[in-house]
């Protein structure tokens, strides 16, 4: 049953501001965001921006738990980097430790947490848009945004679509994952022992059935929307308008206000 | 209003294959007039879904003529009119439901024909009051049972306020509930909002609940009339694999036995009632 | 008569410990007797799948015992093993969990991961292709080449070959025509009595499940409320109903003539029962 615990990026339900924000601007907060985040050259940009992050957090309901679990599959990556700049950043003055190969310079700490923080706030930052934003109305914003692409036809409808109904079939194959798995153990199938090579075989009797099962979906999805009309974004209204209300305006003047604080904050030496 | 909704001339349909092309439909003539509640019953493979995908334009003939609303579906600039006339239920409600919010996928359809914002948001309304499921338009498809996800496909195909709705084996994946719940539906549908119903089953209790049925085996159509003379065919009916409620099924082993009873009490109500004046007459009314 | 699925106050919690937390069983007490020809009813979420996936060890439960030929199968891992072979489960619409490039090949999986040899896996193969009433011509086809009800009898053939002892059937005709649901009848039937197996089916037809079953067991809400032969079982027409469930169209049919003042036993539920019951009627009236 562990595949239906997936909750990576899953949309909580709320009411908060952020939760009612016009997804076109949480998504250019967020952009702002994480441009400020690349800005930052100092400990009080870090500072600033992980205090934002934190209010965020707490307006939305969504809980440092859920933060923290989202962060869970990144580790490796966040630990891996912090351990990379610290080796091999190299600094002007004497290494502060130094046995071997190995030296750790100033610098290297430094950057190394700079790293650290910089992967966990964009990491951060990006959950929260996904926690507080549902599905479709995340595609929505970005098919908005991006549709000045459309006139270099970037087919950004049909990119929408496609993701949309992505996201709408996930519960759907999880469950039917779940379900082929258990049929193949009643026939004395065995997914959780065996070398790496005896795993990847036993994983055929999953796979081969699961893709038949989704080409079949899609095939009977395509003939349903057919039958519904779909013809592509031409001549489409939506059920959902988009609007800028009051405070969408504030998040998108709040976001560019974050770069401009950063850029401020980067004169105060290099802390 | 004397005009048929759904008009076949002598369809044929085939599906190409290396030797010799299989023959699916085998000249079918068939006329359905609008507001009616019609049920096509077969077994497998006997044509009868080859025939609803032609009554909106998913397959087209490869001979004879199939119109709806007066419309040729061989002309492709009919496509659209046709499909808003004709709005298709299929069996899987999985496979159909496009958007991961109720309301959302509801307003799919509208939305494909460009209507205006305030009139999907007035028509979703209705159409998912209509099939009972207004008070879940929030909540996400995958959590709800098989007849309610049935429902909300009925709810989506509504929304475009078709003439004629055709529900292709709507029920083979429910149970019972959830079966009850949409023939509930379908017949709301028909009586109350006028929508002509085209349900294609292999349930005979739910053949039976139709007021014209067309039963068909190997791509013809073989019987048509009014369930309760055509479930009087019982040999005919068990000859191309179907069978017939229980009801008509105990009277006529009662007719084997040399009783005279009528064979048209497809209900629980009217089995009863010829079951009891035979037993209390000793001898059955006549 | 001998049991050899037994079910000790047995408890099932889903996502124990999540808001989502929700108990699928209750202190189940079940049994299964040797050679039975046995029926589960119960509607959607009701348990059922959640219980026939505890018998062959798929699902662990929460609390309770699953024994088989009296032993319980969480006791080694070698008992659950064991219990995964000697009780044959086959899902719901089980066409859909097909892979191999050919219908023997399908229908070796299972023997296969039972380590059998060569031999003995095609012997296997064979009589269970048999017994669904599948040429050996087809063996050598791929299965999604086959129509809808031909994959599903390839299908229910693979665990078949495994030979269980206790078949289990989770619905096996739903979704079939008139035809392709008498064929699986006929083919569990005949599988039942070749070698005394027993079959325990899941269905929400009553009719269906009038015709073919020895006893039937009622699951609702996670709990057994009764269980017995049909003619038992079917006498709480209001329960059932209340359950979602139902009875058989003919138990109906003669409740109401019953209650119309008709000299009758109204414990009837198949055709050929109503036939000799009015017949019988008929008889003592003299008018036959």
């Amino acid at each position: 049953m562990a595949l239906k615990d997936i909750t990576l990026g899953q949309y909580f339900p709320g009411n908060t501001i952020l939760h009612r924000l016009d997804p076109r601007a949480k998504i250019l907060l967020v952009v702002f965001y994480i441009v400020a985040l690349f800005l930052a050259k100092n400990a009080f940009g870090y500072l600033l921006l992980a205090a934002f992050l934190t209010a965020a957090v707490l307006i939305s309901k969504v809980g440092f738990k859920a933060v923290i679990r989202g962060m869970r599959p990144i580790v490796f990556i966040v630990i891996f980097t912090g351990v990379l700049n610290l080796l091999y950043t190299t600094g002007a003055g004497e290494p502060l430790v130094s046995i071997g190969f190995v030296r750790i310079y100033r610098e290297g700490i430094r950057t190394a947490i700079f790293m650290v923080l910089r992967i966990m706030l964009l990491i951060s930052c990006t959950f929260m848009l996904t926690y507080t934003t549902s599905p479709i109305r995340l595609t929505d914003g970005l098919e908005s945004l991006l549709g000045p692409l459309k006139k270099l036809h970037v087919p950004i409808h049909e990119l929408a679509m496609m993701m949309s109904i992505a996201l709408r079939f996930i519960p759907t194959l999880i469950e039917e994952t779940d379900k082929i798995m258990s049929a193949q153990r009643a026939r004395g199938a065995d997914f959780d022992s065996g070398g790496l090579i005896d795993r990847a075989k036993a994983l055929i009797p999953l796979l081969v059935p699961l893709f038949i099962s989704a080409f079949r979906r899609a095939d009977e999805l395509a003939v349903a929307m057919e039958c519904r009309c779909y013809h592509g974004g031409e001549g489409r209204t939506k059920l959902m308008q988009l609007k800028y209300a009051l405070p969408d305006y504030g998040a998108i003047v709040l976001g560019a206000g974050l770069c401009a604080a950063v850029l401020l904050l980067n004169r105060f030496g290099t802390l | 209003m004397s005009d048929p909704i759904i008009k076949t001339e002598d369809l044929h349909f085939s599906y190409p294959a290396e030797d010799k092309p299989k023959v699916v439909l085998d000249g079918v003539d068939l006329s359905i007039e609008a507001g009616s509640f019609v049920a096509i019953l077969g077994h497998n493979g006997s044509g009868k879904s080859t025939l609803a995908k032609h009554m909106n334009a998913i397959l087209l003939p490869s001979g004879g003529k199939m119109y709806v609303s007066g419309m040729d579906t061989a002309n492709e600039a009919n496509l659209l009119n046709i499909r808003r006339t004709v709005g298709m239920v299929f069996q899987n409600p999985d496979n159909q439901i496009v958007a991961n919010v109720v309301e959302e996928d509801c307003a799919f359809g509208p939305e494909n024909l460009g209507v205006p914002p305030d009139e999907i948001r007035r028509r979703v309304d209705q159409a998912l009051k209509s099939v009972g499921m207004y008070e879940y338009r929030e909540h996400a498809p995958h959590l709800l049972s098989g007849g309610q996800k049935q429902r909300i496909a009925i709810a989506g195909v509504l929304a475009m306020r078709p003439r004629c709705v055709v529900l292709d084996e709507p029920t083979a994946m429910l149970d019972p509930i959830g079966r009850k719940e949409v023939m509930e539906t379908i017949q709301k549908l028909n009586a109350e909002n006028g929508v002509t119903v085209i349900l294609i089953t292999h349930h005979m209790d739910e053949a039976a609940q139709a007021g014209r049925l067309v039963v068909m085996s190997k791509g013809t159509i073989i019987a048509d009339g009014p369930p309760r003379e055509v479930f009087q065919h019982v040999e005919e009916l068990r000859a191309v694999g179907l069978t017939v409620p229980e009801t008509v099924s105990l009277l006529w082993e009662l007719r084997q036995e040399g009783l005279d009873v009528p064979l048209d009490a497809l209900s629980d109500e009217e089995c009863t009632q010829v079951l009891f004046h035979l037993l209390k007459a000793g001898t059955p009314a006549v | 008569m001998e049991p050899i699925i037994q079910t000790e106050k047995l408890c099932h919690i889903y996502s124990s410990g999540t808001p989502f937390q929700h108990a699928a069983l209750t202190d189940v007490d079940f049994t299964a007797y040797k050679g039975e020809y046995l029926g589960i009813i119960g509607h959607t979420g009701s348990g059922k799948s959640t219980l026939i996936q505890h018998l062959n060890g798929l699902l662990k439960p929460t609390s309770g015992r699953v024994l088989v030929d009296g032993r319980d199968i969480w006791e080694s891992k070698e008992a659950t093993r064991k219990a995964r072979f000697q009780v044959g489960l086959v899902f719901q619409y089980p066409e859909y969990q097909l892979f191999e490039e050919t219908v023997y090949k399908d229908i070796s999986f299972g023997p296969k991961n039972m380590k059998l040899d060569e031999k003995e896996i095609d012997r296997r193969v064979r009589e269970a292709a048999a017994f669904v009433g599948l040429p050996d011509s087809v063996l050598e086809v791929s299965p999604f080449e086959l129509s809808g009800g031909q994959k599903r009898r390839v299908a229910i053939a693979g665990v078949i070959a495994m030979e269980p002892s206790v078949l289990i059937l989770d619905e096996p005709t739903a979704g079939l025509d008139p035809v392709g649901v008498e064929q699986i009848l006929g083919n569990i039937r005949d599988y039942h009595e070749a070698k005394n197996a027993t079959i325990l089916i899941v269905s929400h037809s009553m009719e269906e499940m009038a015709r073919t079953v020895d006893r039937l067991v009622v699951i609702n809400d996670g709990r057994i409320p009764f269980q017995g032969t049909p003619r038992e079982v079917f006498t709480h027409g209001e329960e059932l109903e209340a359950m979602g469930l139902g009875v058989p169209q003919m138990t109906r049919v003669f409740h109401r003539l019953k209650a119309m003042g008709a000299d009758i036993d109204p414990s009837v539920y198949t055709i050929e029962q109503a036939r000799e019951s009015i017949l019988a009627a008929l008889r003592r009236k003299g008018a036959v």
